[in-house]
């Protein structure tokens, strides 16, 4: 397979006007992913998959992911005026890293026996721009994984044939991959309690759990 | 000659059918529960706590470090240590827990808390026919009831056992020999 | 296609054409767990098809954010329930690949041969049950669960448990073969292929077995790459792969076996596929079993407790008896995974259930369903 600066050459070449990223992988080991904006990710699917040389005609897995907003304190040099003197030192820095939902889809290829290509898709918040295309008309076999990540996390897939709930109850209305679900407290009895299951367990028998 | 498919196969149950009454590979039912399978030592139901000598709750050897509560993967466990301490096999005094609750109908009999206790208190039982009328506690299993002497796990399991007393045992010996072969303090004290 | 029976009375309404719609509800004893599929039918032909499931979401990829990553071990034996061995060995995989462990040689030997005794109890269980669907009264599946029980025998000697088996670890497996075990899976593995002949000699020249599955659910090799089908069903449609021979993970590039392919797509080519694949896999079985090496069966730096990966991400995958099952995983450092994916193959190849049922008859959907070998503790997760 080709590095993914020449793939990142050849999809910006083929897809006019695509932004493509490398992403890399905390641990070197394992592959790195290439960022495409929503955009122009259907015309870069297709030229990914009709291409003779990549062939990448398996798309394998359809991942969501919920990266919420952190903050980050770093240590970073910054140039202070002391005493009339350009002088760099160091501060304590907060940030806040952005908050989106992302689908990871990893790509094969059954003709050419070849190894995996991880594309990350990104939306723009966690709250009101969910949306992405979606890849189904290129691969049909993200049709039930978007789905599901429609269901659990709450992006919204645009092309897609038939979007609807596929794992919960069509009624259900919370998104319960998100990290900042909460789980319905309806419980009768709990007998080993532990942590926060313990206080909340707290609150509906205050006389105690054990019998 | 259409049918010979059918006919052929109408042969093998024929087979199957009249081998059944010689052959015991064909004829494989235990009539339980006149007739039970012989126990296999590695199979592993739900846990107890092993103890030894003759008193459970003073020979348990269960230290409540709280290790097989944090690794449970359904959260089963439930453990309150107990400020009194008790003197383990080799003499030193440990922590002992006053209340040692596992849940049997939440446990899914993983064996992680086995693996990961460091003392060798909890082990896997072998026992299937625990059921109650009495949902809730019924299942719930306390240290009086989890306690099973060593004997009970040497019967168990035997490789597992002789082993784990082996271990123990050399732990005392050397103990032992390290004890006597220190010069005596002056003054007497040891 | 039948001809359209319309009543007379409805003539020039809008009823004139009705569509029966049935829900082969979750409450049935051919859908191999609690599946649903609302099909609209014209008379007996399928005009429609939708598949319905999530009656057995556990949340299981939620409860691994909660758990520690060996505490995620025994919930993936409760995700394909019926070969929960080689749930655990793609977790494994992949958590290898995440923290970069080496497997000692012995460890990768017993791994490759309790997955091929997998693959052996899975595919023997999913023919018998697939008779079942057509109408056989349970004498193949009963054939096949007597001589899955040697197979699970030898499983709780080893591990513990008939079918929860909770063995493989991270950087190898939970505990040694047990003195004798070598040679009582020797003996399984010699009486397997007598089992086998008497099956095939059952089944395969069956007239009422042909009829009802020749030319029945034909998928075609573009539309299974396309919709990411793996397993037994690419193959019977003829396209050859095999993550064993294109990832050769484990021991298997030392093993010679072949892989079956299939001609027609249909679901006797699917039937035989799982028939030849068992032989297959008693082959890798008997090279397994007698090149095994003595060793120790665990990394020495593999941790129990408080494993804690550097960030990054890793995805392994093996070929599971139902296809590619994949585990994804992404982590942030800390003790428990950040995000842990689990790829179900059968719930891809589910995808193209109602393509292969357009046209058949309700009858045939039943089989066709049967033939896809789906089990839902998987497809729901």
């Amino acid at each position: 397979m080709e590095t993914l600066e020449q793939l990142k050459a050849r999809i910006e070449a083929a897809a006019p006007g695509v932004r493509v990223e490398i992403v890399p992988n905390g641990n070197p080991a394992n592959p790195a992913s290439l960022l495409v904006d929503g955009g122009h990710a259907r015309a870069a699917a297709a030229f990914l998959r009709d291409d003779p040389a990549l062939a990448f005609d398996y798309a394998s897995n359809v991942t969501g992911v919920d990266w919420p907003e952190r903050t980050v304190r770093e240590r970073i040099k910054v140039k202070r005026m002391a005493g009339g003197v350009e002088r760099e030192v160091e501060e304590v820095c907060e940030r806040k890293t952005p908050a989106y939902l992302e689908a990871v889809y990893h790509l094969y290829s059954m003709s050419r026996k070849d190894g995996p290509l991880i594309l990350r898709l990104r939306t723009e918040n966690r709250t009101d721009r969910v949306s992405l295309p979606s890849l189904t008309p290129v691969w049909r076999s993200c049709e039930f994984q978007e789905r599901e990540i429609f269901d659990l996390y709450g992006i919204v897939f645009e092309g897609h044939p038939d979007l609807r709930r596929i794992l919960m109850w069509p009624e259900f209305a919370d998104h319960p991959m998100r990290k900042d679900y909460a789980e319905p407290d309806d419980y009768e009895y709990e007998p080993t309690p532990h942590d926060a299951v313990l206080a909340r367990a707290r609150g509906h028998y205050p006389g105690g759990t054990q019998p | 000659m259409n049918g010979a498919g059918i006919i052929k196969g109408l042969v093998e149950t024929a087979r199957n059918f009249a081998g059944s009454y010689h052959d015991r590979e064909r004829l494989t039912t235990v009539q339980y529960p006149e007739e039970t399978l012989p126990p296999v030592e590695n199979a592993r139901t739900l846990p107890f706590l092993v103890y030894d000598g003759g008193d459970a709750m003073a020979g348990l050897r269960c230290t409540a470090c709280m290790i097989c509560e944090k690794e449970c993967p359904p959260q089963c466990i439930y453990i309150i240590k107990d400020q009194a301490r008790k003197p383990d096999y080799m003499g030193k005094m440990q922590l002992q827990p006053k209340v040692f609750d596992i849940d049997m109908s939440v446990c899914m009999s993983c064996g992680i808390c086995v693996e990961v206790c460091p003392f060798d208190a909890i082990k896997m039982d072998q026992v299937f026919e625990l059921s109650t009328d009495d949902r809730f506690a019924g299942l719930l299993f306390d240290n009086e009831k989890l306690a099973r002497p060593n004997e009970y796990f040497r019967q168990l399991h035997k490789t597992e056992a002789s082993e784990v007393d082996a271990r123990r045992e050399e732990e005392k010996r050397k103990a032992a020999a390290k004890a006597a072969a220190k010069p005596p303090l002056p003054g007497g004290v040891k | 296609m039948s001809a359209r029976f319309s009543p007379p009375e409805l003539a020039g309404t809008d009823f004139e054409h009705p569509l029966l719609e049935v829900s082969l509800g979750p409450h049935h004893p051919s859908t191999h767990g609690v599946f649903r599929m609302d099909a609209a039918l014209d008379g007996e032909t399928v005009v429609k098809l939708k598949p319905v499931f999530g009656y057995l979401h556990r949340n299981h990829e939620k409860i691994a954010e909660k758990c520690s990553y060996l505490g995620s071990m025994p919930f993936t034996d409760r995700l394909d329930y019926m070969c929960s061995l080689t749930n655990n060995w793609g977790y494994a995989l992949a958590v290898e690949k995440l923290t970069g462990l080496a497997v000692p040689e012995r460890a990768e030997y017993i791994r490759v041969i309790l997955g091929e005794l997998t693959r052996l109890i899975n595919h023997s269980a999913v023919v018998g049950f697939l008779l079942q669907d057509m109408g056989a009264m349970g004498t193949p599946l009963m054939y096949a669960f007597r001589e899955r029980e040697k197979i699970l025998d030898l499983f709780e000697s080893l591990t513990g448990a008939r079918m929860m088996c909770n063995y493989m670890r991270f950087g190898g497996c939970r505990c040694d073969l047990p003195p004798g075990w070598i040679g009582q899976a020797r003996g399984v593995a010699a009486k397997f292929p007598l089992f086998l002949d008497e099956f095939e000699a059952l089944l395969t020249g069956n007239e009422i077995l042909k009829a009802r599955t020749e030319g029945v659910g034909v998928l075609t090799p573009e539309l299974a790459v396309n919709a990411g089908v793996t397993g037994p069903m690419l193959r019977a449609s003829g396209v050859n792969y095999d993550i064993r021979k294109v990832d050769a993970y484990g021991v298997y590039g030392r093993m010679d076996f072949r892989v079956p392919l299939g001609e027609r797509g249909d679901v006797f080519d699917r039937y035989m596929i799982r028939i030849l694949e068992m032989r297959e896999s008693l082959k890798i079985l008997d090279q397994a079993l007698r090149d095994i090496p003595d060793g120790p069966i665990l990394n020495l730096n593999a941790k129990l407790r408080n494993l804690r990966p550097k960030p990054g991400e890793a995805y392994g995958r093996i070929e599971g008896p139902k296809g590619e099952l994949g585990f994804y995983l992404i982590s942030d450092g800390g003790p428990n995974p950040y995000r842990y994916r689990v790829r179900p193959p059968s719930l891809i190849n589910l995808t193209v259930l109602e393509d292969m049922c357009l046209g058949q008859t309700i009858a045939d959907a039943v089989v066709i369903l049967g033939s896809v070998d789906i089990v839902l503790g998987e497809v729901d997760r």
